[in-house]
């Protein structure tokens, strides 16, 4: 039953993890570009939180109707005003200019916030737990698992019934087409960072309740977030849900074992994926 | 007649290899100019020159009177201009329709309902309705180039340029297709038609513009000009003097 609980748990970890992978996962699958400062954008939108709960009084699950659009509008304008003009042939610079982007943002934050760590308060909803055949499940775990499948069907469906989704997979395709085909690149592309974003920003609140943070707390997410994408197959979303879930429950697992391989657990997940199966457990299929 | 655009003087090198030399012409608003030339002469050059996906070195590019020489390629189509390539390049992740749709709603600025039902008469008139919902990627070649022409239609183009659509289709097929962009020019609809299906060509355009190493060569009438003796040598690898 110890073992039982453990997947359990790992999979409901896992949503978070998918959380953190959805907005990489959109951005590579769109654009060809490795965020580096993802983590760092997912923490920043902790903080976010943080300031509208502190400065409103609001409940940090209701401070996402803030902080979803602020980080949206965010997205956008870094990817026209800086992003844009990092992308070509060569897949240096977005490296480059994400991961200055990043040393930026942690230090900013640690200007604003002080290397304290932060939380955020949810009350009640942080503690609750519901019995399920034998098993304790908190409230916020289920949660937090339930937006992470509703985020990734949501852009699911976005990406194949919508225009805006079209103009995605076009773009994606085939960019110099699709600029012929009257598609301005540059706009939606800022469309789908702003999206990217607008889920990071549900990210960092889930992150925020569940777990303290700090400034420097970006780059572990953003490891998670990768091997999540690199586990579920690159330009999946579904996948990239699976991988978060396989990590989430490597991670139970090996701390079931013993405490300290928890981290350790997760990351040999990710590397056994990578040598026998290395275009991940469910890529894309094209056409 | 007023002309739908007008190159003046148009350039473009690669390093010492000149593609495109002082390219100078008008085309009229419901002509049908077909370009011919041996391969290499700068034809396709000339397209990406006017699309805009290939900026230029010097001239100017006039639409409907307009300087697009600096606009960008996604601005000029939605202006009007469409195109078909040679080596067909679908989206080749999406349906056909997705392909066409994305022309009807970007590049004609078309919504919803307006939108599918171009889609839908277009495809209708290219034959690829009852593939509407395949990938494009699994399409045949010849549905690839009908394809292209979907995609360029509906774009709603006030000025269609065609880029050897003719060439490896079946004699029967042929006959369609030419019978098809008769009707679209019979609409209104300018055309620029590159082709070495010589005889397709010439069933549709009312002028001839021969192209070498990136300069044009001749221009007229179409009989008169294929039967000018350096369009034989220069073309067809006829000599002059034989």
């Amino acid at each position: 039953m110890d073992w039982v609980n453990a997947v359990v748990q790992g999979t409901l970890l896992g949503g978070l993890y998918a959380l953190f992978a959805a907005g990489l996962s959109l951005i590579f699958g769109i654009m060809r570009l490795v965020n580096i400062a993802h983590g760092d954008l997912i923490v920043l939108g902790s903080y976010l939180g943080l300031v509208v709960v502190t400065a409103t009084g609001m409940h940090p699950l209701v401070a996402l109707i803030v902080a979803v659009p602020v980080m949206a509008v965010l997205g956008y304008v870094l990817q026209r005003g800086i992003l844009n003009q990092t992308l070509g042939d060569d897949l240096l610079p977005p490296l480059l200019v994400t991961f200055g982007l990043s040393v930026i943002i942690q230090n900013a934050l640690l200007e604003g916030f002080t290397a304290d760590p932060q939380k955020m308060n949810a009350g009640a909803i942080e503690t609750a737990s519901v019995s399920v055949g034998g098993l304790q499940l908190g409230v916020l775990p289920l949660l937090t698992f339930a937006i992470a499948v509703g985020v990734i069907a949501a852009l699911q469906w976005m990406f194949y019934n919508t225009a805006l989704g079209r103009a995605f997979r076009a773009v994606s395709d085939n960019q110099e087409i699709a600029q012929l085909m009257g598609l301005n690149r540059r706009h939606v592309f800022g469309l789908a960072m702003g999206l990217a974003l607008a889920v990071t920003a549900i990210a960092g609140i889930f992150l925020g309740i569940r777990t303290s943070f700090d400034p420097a707390a970006g780059a572990g997410r953003l490891i998670y977030g990768f091997e999540a994408v690199i586990i579920g197959g690159l330009g999946n979303l579904w996948g990239t849900l699976a991988g978060g879930v396989i990590l989430g429950v490597s991670q139970t697992l090996g701390a079931k074992i013993d405490p300290g391989y928890q981290i350790l657990a997760g990351h040999i997940a990710f590397l056994v994926v990578l040598a026998v199966r290395p275009q991940g457990l469910f890529p894309r299929v094209s056409g | 007649m007023t002309a739908i655009l007008q190159l003046d003087g148009l350039s473009k090198a690669f390093g010492a290899i000149t593609v495109a030399d002082d390219l100078t012409y008008d085309l009229a608003a419901g002509e049908a100019l077909g370009i011919i030339g041996p391969n290499g002469a700068g034809k396709t050059t000339m397209f990406n020159l006017i699309t805009g996906t290939l900026p230029s070195d010097g001239g100017r590019i006039l639409f409907q009177g307009q300087d697009v020489t600096r606009h960008a390629a996604a601005k000029r189509c939605r202006a009007g201009m469409a195109r078909s390539f040679q080596v067909p390049q679908p989206f080749s992740g999406l349906s056909v329709f997705e392909n066409a749709m994305i022309a009807a709603t970007q590049a004609a600025g078309l919504r919803g309902r307006v939108a599918e039902g171009k889609c839908l008469e277009v495809l209708e008139q290219t034959a690829l309705l009852d593939k509407a919902n395949k990938t494009a990627g699994s399409l045949t070649l010849l549905d690839r180039k009908r394809l292209e022409l979907t995609r360029a239609l509906c774009a709603n183009p006030k000025l269609l340029m065609l880029d050897e659509i003719a060439g490896g289709l079946t004699e029967a097929e042929c006959v369609s297709l030419i019978q098809t962009i008769k009707d679209i020019h019979a609409t209104g609809v300018s055309i620029i038609w590159i082709e070495h299906v010589v005889h397709a060509l010439l069933a549709v355009v009312d002028r001839l513009i021969v192209i070498d190493f990136g300069r044009k060569i001749a221009e007229g009438e179409p009989a008169a000009i294929m039967a000018s003796p350096e369009v034989q040598e220069i073309y067809l690898g006829i000599e002059a003097d034989a």
